[in-house]
């Protein structure tokens, strides 16, 4: 009845789709924690406005499905006639929806330094920017690393949303796959099996790092 | 520039899957908070296998995506003979994906109280299901209110996902508008706008009762 014998020859393939997910889920992490960073901080130090703008948009896109967040960036936009490529759209859609989860993320890690620290920093003659890069920014990192670890594996998992709308990514080969062979129960176990690795492989490279960066 | 007419004509069809969205999403939610307390208590049930048993679970439906788990019950659900509705498939698969998150909150909850209590209880003569009751079961909601919201607001999102394997929610009916009357934009903006509230509404309900049930929590 099982046969994952089956799945063997199409392991190359579905290797393939396995390294697609990953570049496209950690591209979206790299950029979504630079957007997320700008977001945060347009919402922690900038005026009235800018603030409110990037609560909005930290709502909005907190507050929706991604599969939706997805489907605005494919079929909505190029009718506006921003278009992307498939692989780019994806990028674009997952960065979007990460930047606000780790804006949120980054903006509970500043609410826990110490007022005193940057006070003292200033009192040495430290200009804002220097403050921000060599001593806020490192402690944020540092305390909201098991955060941003889930953020990961939520994005990795979540970019199987992008097979429903043209990447080949795993989910996406998977899918072929079951349907050309008729043997989609066996496909899509191995498919599950393969997301489980990375995300236990990302899951342990975070507590790696945690331990690395832990507080002498 | 937008035309909301078209609304108009699928007046119907939107009404339905509002509550179609609803419905898996309530169903949901309300399955996985039983089936996660059933897995947290499972957890506390003490012995090698039962551990195991609750650490396989959380990790395996934690560690793959939703569509997956979906979709090997849904096309290969047949091919054991388990041939389930998409309503049915996407009922239970929400409850089974959500109750890991659940339990795993549960868990999280009970580990904050501080183990002295149960000692003193104990030693106050208390029985086990009285401790339970009485001395855990309060400060595990009050702690735990503010994650199940928040893993509420997440299921009703993922419930989008069920479009995928054919149920007729929200999100398919939108895809459906789309395609017949080839206007890309309105549809999907609007389907946003309405998850948009929903998990405002929610987070706002949310607050409410959390700030009813805080007295509980140990400062």
């Amino acid at each position: 009845m099982f046969d994952f014998t089956a799945v063997v020859p199409y392991l190359p393939q579905l290797f393939r789709g396995l390294l697609s997910t990953i570049g496209v889920s950690f591209s979206s992490i790299a950029l979504g924690l630079v957007l997320g960073w700008l977001i945060c901080l347009g919402r922690v130090r900038s005026g009235f406005w800018i603030s409110k703008i990037c609560a909005v948009y930290v709502s909005f896109f907190r507050g929706t499905p991604l599969l939706v967040q997805l489907i605005l960036v494919f079929y909505a936009l190029p009718s506006v006639g921003i278009s992307f490529p498939p692989v780019v759209a994806a990028v674009v859609a997952l960065t979007l929806n990460t930047s606000a989860f780790q804006a949120e993320i980054l903006r509970a890690g500043f609410r826990m330094l110490p007022e005193g620290q940057s006070e003292a920093a200033r009192d040495l003659g430290m200009s804002p920017l220097q403050i921000l890069l060599f001593i806020q920014i490192p402690q944020v990192l540092r305390s909201m690393l098991p955060a941003l670890t889930n953020e990961t594996l939520d994005i990795i998992k979540n970019s199987a949303l992008v097979s429903a709308v043209a990447v080949h990514e795993l989910m996406r080969t998977a899918q072929t796959l079951a349907s050309t062979t008729y043997r989609p129960l066996e496909f899509f176990v191995v498919a599950g099996l393969l997301y489980l690795l990375v995300t236990l492989l990302t899951a342990r490279a975070g507590r790696w790092l945690e331990s690395r960066m832990r507080m002498v | 520039m937008l035309d909301l007419d078209l609304f108009l004509n699928y007046q119907d069809s939107i009404i339905k899957g509002i509550l179609m969205t609803l419905r898996m999403s309530a169903g949901g939610i309300a399955g996985a908070m039983v089936l996660g307390l059933l897995l947290f208590i499972l957890s506390r049930a003490g012995g090698f296998w039962t551990a195991l048993l609750y650490r396989g679970y959380v990790t395996l439906f934690r560690g793959t995506p939703l569509l997956v788990q979906l979709f090997v019950v849904f096309y290969g659900g047949p091919h054991i003979g388990l041939e389930w509705s998409a309503e049915r498939v996407g009922l239970v698969g929400l409850a089974l994906y959500g109750a890991a998150y659940f339990a795993e909150i549960f868990r999280s909850g009970f580990e904050a109280v501080p183990k002295g209590q149960i000692e003193s209880a104990r030693d106050l003569g208390l029985s086990r299901s009285q401790i339970f009751r009485v001395v855990l079961w309060p400060q595990i909601m009050a702690r735990s209110l503010a994650p199940m919201v928040g893993q509420s607001v997440i299921l009703v999102k993922e419930s989008s996902v069920l479009s995928i394997i054919t149920v007729a929610e929200l999100t398919n009916v939108a895809m459906t508008i789309a395609n017949q009357t080839y206007s890309m934009m309105e549809p999907y903006l609007v389907l946003a706008l309405v998850y948009w509230a929903i998990a405002i509404s929610i987070a706002r309900l949310g607050a409410v009762f959390e700030s009813r049930l805080t007295h509980y929590q140990a400062g």
